[in-house]
C-alpha cells in the first residue's frame, strides 16, 4: 500500500466517521431517576441539587466546568482571558461573546439582552434569588453589541467566572421571563416549570415533585446531538430504590445520588447490569471543635460566645489527641464504601488547591493517650475519665439524625472513651440543626455542645469564600442573631490577614499556596476542624447507557448531549 | 333527619375553623425551617433574602389570616374563574408551595387522580377480599378456613407496608422480573397494551395496600356476622325452613353489614389521604407522597393545606357514616 492510498483511506475514514456516530434522536428515550423529585426547573429559585441538575438539561450557562474542573465554553465562542482580551488587564471587567446563530428552543435568537435580563432577574432585591452570591460585586452588565456582554465589577476580581458560569447560573430567555421580575418571580409557575432553553432537551411535561418529560431540542446548536429523542426524570422514593431500578431491574438508565450502604453497593454492582460512578467534589464530613464554653451554667447569651473560652478544647493537645484517636479508614468503610475516602483537609480538591496533609490518616490511640498524659490530663480518681485542675474531659458530641452519622458517633465515642474522654452523643433533626432558627438551642450555629459533626463544601472550584468563613468576625453570636459561618469561633489574626492577602492575589500558583496554608492553619496546625471523610456523590448508570462522564464541579448531567445508547 | 344533617353541617364550621387554627399552629411551631433545605454554600445574607421572598418571615398570625383568606376566598374564586371565565381573583396570590412555587391546589389536582386510582382500587380490592372471608370465617367459626383467615388477617395487620412492599419488590421485580418498581405517572391509557401496562404497574402497590385493608375489614365482618348468627331471628328463619344460603346471605349478612358499612365509610378519607409509605416506595405521585415530601422540605403551606383538607374529609365522612347508619338501620333515628 502506497502513501497515496493510505491517505485516501484516511480521508475516506474521516468522511465516514460522522455517519458512524448517532444522529439526533435516533436512540429513543433515556430514563433517569432521582431519589428526590424535581420541584422546579429554575435554579434561581431553588438551591436544591435535584432541581439544578434537572434544569441543566434544558437551560445552560455561558460556560460550565468539565469533569476536571476546567472551564468549557457552552454558549460562547471562547472562554475570556486576559490573553485573548476577554478580561481587562486590571481584572475589573469580563466580556463574553455569544456563539453566532445560537437559537432558543422556540427558534428565536439568543442575544445579549437575554444575558443582561438574567442578571437583572437574579439581582432584583425582591426576587429572593438563590444564586445571588454569584452576582456579588457586579457593578453593571451591559451589551457591547447584540452578541457580546460586558460585566464590570466594583473592583479587581481574580475569579470573574461566577455569574453565568456553571449550572447554577444559566441564561433565561428574556421574552419568557420578562413578567417575572422581583416579587412576581415565584408566581410564574409555568415559566418556572417549563423554561425555554438552549440545552439539548426541552421540557414537554412537568408534574411537580414527580416527573419531568423532555424531548430533544430541535434547535440545539450541534445538529448531531442529542442522540436521545426523549428523556424523562422520575423522582421520589429513596436512594436504595433508585439504585435498584438501575442496577437490579434495569428499568432506568441513570440514577443520581444512590448513596446506599457499602454492602448493598457491592451486592448490586455484582449483578453486572450497571456501574456505580462517583464524583469527588469538595464535600468534607468533619468534626468542628467548639473553642468557646457551651456550658448550660452560663447565662443565656453568653453560652458558646467568645466571652468564655472552652474549659478544655481550648487546649490544642486535647484537640489533637481527639483527632489522633480516630480511624478514618474504618469510618469510610462503614459509612460510604466507594462513595468516600479518608481526608485531613477541609479543601480536598481541586488538586491544585489540596494540601498534602495526610498526617491524620493513621490512628494512634497510644500516641493520643501519651499526648494527654504529658499535657497534664490524667485520670486521678480512677473513673476512667481524665481531668486537670478539676475539669473533666467530658464531651457532648452532636450531629444530625442520619444512620451513617449515628454509626460514626458510636465508633468515635468508643475511641474517645478508650483514651479517657467521656463522650455523650446527641442527634438532632436535620431541619432543626440546619434550620438556623435563632430561637432554637439546637442549631449548628448556636453550637451548644463541645463537638459537632456535619458536612460542608464550597461551590465551584474557588475556595476563597469558603475559607473566609473561618475569619474572627464570622463567628455566630447573639449580636448577629447567630447567623455566622465560623461555628468554632476560631479566631486567629494571622488567619484573617492571610485571607485578605488571598483575596488580593491574582497569581494562580500563589493563590494555591495561600489556600493550602489556610487549610493547614485550621486543620493540622490547630485541630480546630477535624476532617474525617471526603465524600463523593455516588450515582449509577446502566451498561446500556454510554457517554456518562461524572462531574463534581458542575451538574452531573453536564454532558447529557453526548450520552448515547450502547447497542 | 334533615334538621339533624343541617345542624351537624353548621356545627362543622366552627369545628373546622378551630381545627385549621390548631393545624396551622402545630405545623408552624414545630421545630424546623425551610432554611434547612438551602445548602451551606449559600451565604446567610442570601438565605435571609430567600426567606423574605417566601413570606416566611411574617408573624404566624399574619400568615394564618392570609392563608384563611386564600383557602376560603382566593382558591374557590379561582375555581369559579376557571369554570366560568370570570375574574374574581383579580391577581390575588393563591396558596403557593414554598418548595416548588406552584399553587398548592394545582399540585393536589395533579395528584388526586393517581391516589384515587391506586389507593381507591386497593380499598375496593380489599373490601372484595374481606367480605367473603369474613362471612365464611364466621359461618364456620374455628374451622381450618377460619384459622387460616385469622392468621392471614393477623399478618396483614401487623406487617408494615414498608416491609411487605419491599418484599414484593424483591420477589416480583428483582427475582421474577414481572412488574415495574416505579410507577410511571406519564403513562396514558389509550389502548389494550397501555391498559395492561397500567395494571402491571398498579399491581404491587394495590396488593400491598389491599392486604392491609382486607385484614381490618374481614375482622369487622367476621365479628359482626358472629354477633348476628346467634340472634333469635336467625333461629326463626331456620325454623321456617329457609335454606342456609338464604339465612346467611339474606338475613344475617344484611344486618351484619350495618356496622361494616360505617367502618368502610369512615375509611374513605384515608383513600384521599393517600398512603405515605406505599406511595413513596413505588413512586406513585399521590397525595401521601406529596405530604411526606412537603414535610421533609418544611414546605409549610403545602402541609397546612393538605392536613386541613384531610380534616374536612374526616368531618364530612363522619357525617356521611352517621347518615348511612340511620338509613340502613330503621331502628336508629336522629332528631
Amino acid at each position: 500500500m502506497n502513501l497515496k492510498s493510505a491517505l485516501l483511506g484516511a480521508v475516506c475514514a474521516f468522511a465516514m466517521a460522522p455517519a458512524a456516530f448517532a444522529e439526533r434522536g435516533t436512540d429513543g428515550e433515556v430514563k433517569l431517576t432521582f431519589p428526590q423529585a424535581v420541584s422546579i426547573m429554575n435554579p434561581y429559585l431553588s438551591s436544591g441539587t435535584k432541581d439544578i441538575f434537572a434544569a441543566s438539561m434544558v437551560i445552560e450557562p455561558l460556560a460550565g466546568f468539565d469533569d476536571t474542573g476546567a472551564l468549557v465554553a457552552k454558549l460562547v465562542s471562547e472562554i475570556p482571558s486576559v490573553a485573548n482580551g476577554g478580561i481587562s488587564e486590571d481584572l475589573t471587567s469580563i466580556t463574553w461573546k455569544l456563539l453566532p446563530g445560537l437559537l432558543w428552543a422556540d427558534g428565536s435568537p439568543v442575544t445579549a439582552a437575554d444575558v443582561i435580563f438574567t442578571g437583572q432577574y437574579c439581582m432584583d432585591p425582591a426576587g429572593g434569588c438563590a444564586q445571588l452570591s454569584k452576582f456579588d460585586g457586579i457593578k453593571s452588565i451591559e451589551a457591547v453589541d447584540d452578541m457580546s456582554v460586558k460585566i464590570t465589577f466594583n473592583g479587581p476580581k481574580p475569579n470573574p467566572f461566577t455569574a453565568f458560569v456553571g449550572s447554577t447560573s444559566p441564561i433565561l430567555q428574556k421574552a419568557q421571563f420578562e413578567a417575572c421580575l422581583g416579587a412576581a418571580a415565584p408566581t410564574c409557575t409555568d415559566q418556572n416549570s417549563m423554561p425555554i432553553g438552549t440545552g439539548p432537551f426541552k421540557v414537554t411535561g412537568f408534574t411537580v415533585n414527580d416527573t419531568v418529560s423532555m424531548e430533544a431540542n430541535a434547535n440545539y446548536r450541534d445538529p448531531a446531538k442529542p442522540a436521545f429523542a426523549a428523556a424523562v426524570i422520575k423522582g421520589g422514593g429513596d436512594a436504595e430504590g433508585s439504585a435498584r431500578a438501575v442496577m437490579s431491574t434495569g428499568e432506568f438508565d441513570y440514577a443520581w445520588n444512590t448513596q446506599i450502604p457499602p454492602d448493598s453497593q457491592a451486592a448490586m454492582a455484582a449483578e453486572g447490569k450497571g456501574v456505580f460512578v462517583v464524583a469527588f467534589g469538595t464535600l468534607i464530613e468533619r468534626l468542628e471543635m467548639n473553642m468557646t464554653n457551651p456550658s448550660a451554667d452560663l447565662p443565656e447569651g453568653e453560652r458558646s460566645t467568645t466571652k468564655h473560652p472552652h474549659p478544655f478544647l481550648s487546649d490544642i493537645n486535647v484537640r489533637k489527641a481527639l483527632s489522633m484517636a480516630i480511624d478514618r479508614h474504618t469510618l469510610t468503610e462503614v459509612g460510604y464504601g466507594a462513595g468516600g475516602t479518608p481526608s485531613c483537609n477541609i479543601v480536598p480538591a481541586p488538586a491544585l488547591y489540596a494540601s498534602d496533609n495526610t498526617g491524620c490518616l493513621t490512628q494512634d490511640i497510644e500516641g493520643a493517650k501519651a499526648l494527654l498524659e504529658t499535657a497534664g490530663w490524667v485520670d486521678t480518681d480512677g473513673d476512667g475519665i481524665r481531668e486537670k485542675d478539676g475539669k473533666k474531659l467530658s464531651i457532648l458530641y452532636q450531629s444530625t439524625v442520619n444512620p451513617i452519622r449515628q454509626d460514626f458517633q458510636a465508633l468515635i465515642k468508643d475511641w474517645w472513651t478508650e483514651i479517657g474522654v467521656e463522650t455523650e452523643l446527641k442527634a438532632i433533626d436535620p431541619s432543626v440543626f440546619f434550620g438556623g432558627d435563632a430561637g432554637s438551642p439546637d442549631t449548628f450555629q448556636k453550637f451548644y455542645a463541645d463537638v459537632e459533626m456535619y458536612a460542608n463544601n464550597f461551590d465551584g472550584t474557588d475556595p476563597e469564600a469558603y475559607l473566609t468563613q473561618y475569619k474572627c468576625d464570622k463567628a455566630p453570636s447573639p449580636e448577629n442573631q447567630w447567623q455566622g459561618e465560623n461555628m468554632n469561633r476560631f479566631c486567629d489574626p494571622a488567619y484573617d490577614a492571610m485571607v485578605a492577602e488571598l483575596s488580593g492575589t491574582r497569581d494562580e500558583a500563589k493563590r494555591a499556596e495561600l489556600t493550602k496554608k489556610l487549610n493547614d492553619m485550621v486543620t493540622k496546625d490547630s485541630f480546630v476542624v477535624v476532617p474525617l471523610v471526603h465524600r463523593g456523590t455516588l450515582s449509577a448508570h446502566s451498561n446500556a447507557l454510554g457517554g456518562v462522564k461524572i462531574n463534581a464541579w458542575d451538574s452531573e448531567l453536564w454532558n447529557v448531549a453526548d450520552w448515547f445508547r450502547v447497542k | 333527619m334533615l334538621t339533624f344533617t343541617l345542624r351537624r353541617l353548621l356545627l362543622a364550621i366552627p369545628t373546622l375553623l378551630f381545627i385549621s387554627l390548631i393545624i396551622f399552629l402545630l405545623v408552624d411551631l414545630a421545630p424546623g425551617s425551610p432554611m434547612s433545605e438551602i445548602p451551606l454554600t449559600v451565604p446567610p445574607e442570601v438565605r435571609k433574602k430567600m426567606i423574605e421572598a417566601l413570606g416566611a418571615d411574617q408573624p404566624v398570625f399574619v400568615r394564618y389570616i392570609l392563608w384563611l383568606r386564600q383557602f376560603f376566598w382566593v382558591e374557590p374564586a379561582n375555581l369559579i374563574d376557571g369554570w366560568f371565565g370570570t375574574n374574581l381573583v383579580g391577581g390575588e396570590q393563591r396558596i403557593l408551595s414554598w418548595q416548588s412555587r406552584s399553587p398548592v391546589f394545582t399540585v393536589i389536582g395533579q395528584r388526586i387522580p393517581q391516589t384515587l386510582t391506586v389507593i381507591g382500587t386497593a380499598y375496593l380490592v380489599g373490601i372484595a377480599i374481606a367480605m367473603p372471608i369474613g362471612i365464611y370465617s364466621a359461618y364456620r367459626q374455628y374451622s381450618v378456613f377460619d384459622q387460616i383467615g385469622t392468621l392471614i388477617a393477623m399478618i396483614g395487620f401487623s406487617v408494615p407496608t414498608f416491609f411487605s412492599g419491599t418484599l414484593f419488590i424483591i420477589v416480583f421485580a428483582v427475582w421474577l422480573p414481572w412488574l415495574p418498581t416505579k410507577y410511571d405517572t406519564t403513562l396514558a391509557v389509550t389502548d389494550w397494551s397501555s391498559f395492561l401496562q397500567q395494571l402491571r404497574q398498579m399491581a404491587m402497590p394495590v396488593m400491598v395496600l389491599a392486604l392491609a385493608n382486607a385484614a381490618a375489614i374481614s375482622r369487622y365482618m367476621r365479628s359482626s356476622m358472629l354477633e348476628n348468627m346467634g340472634q333469635d331471628y336467625v333461629r326463626t328463619a331456620r325454623a321456617k325452613g329457609m335454606t342456609e344460603r338464604v339465612v346467611v346471605l339474606k338475613h344475617v349478612l344484611r344486618n351484619s353489614l350495618i356496622p361494616v358499612v360505617t367502618v368502610i365509610a369512615l375509611g374513605i378519607p384515608s383513600i384521599f389521604g393517600g398512603a405515605i409509605i406505599t406511595e413513596n416506595l413505588f413512586g406513585v405521585n399521590g397525595i401521601g407522597a406529596a405530604l411526606i415530601g412537603a414535610i421533609h422540605a418544611n414546605d409549610l403551606p403545602m402541609v397546612q393545606t393538605l392536613a386541613f383538607i384531610f380534616a374536612v374529609l374526616i368531618v364530612v365522612f363522619n357525617l356521611i357514616a352517621d347518615i348511612l347508619y340511620g338509613l340502613l338501620d330503621p331502628r336508629i333515628r336522629y332528631e
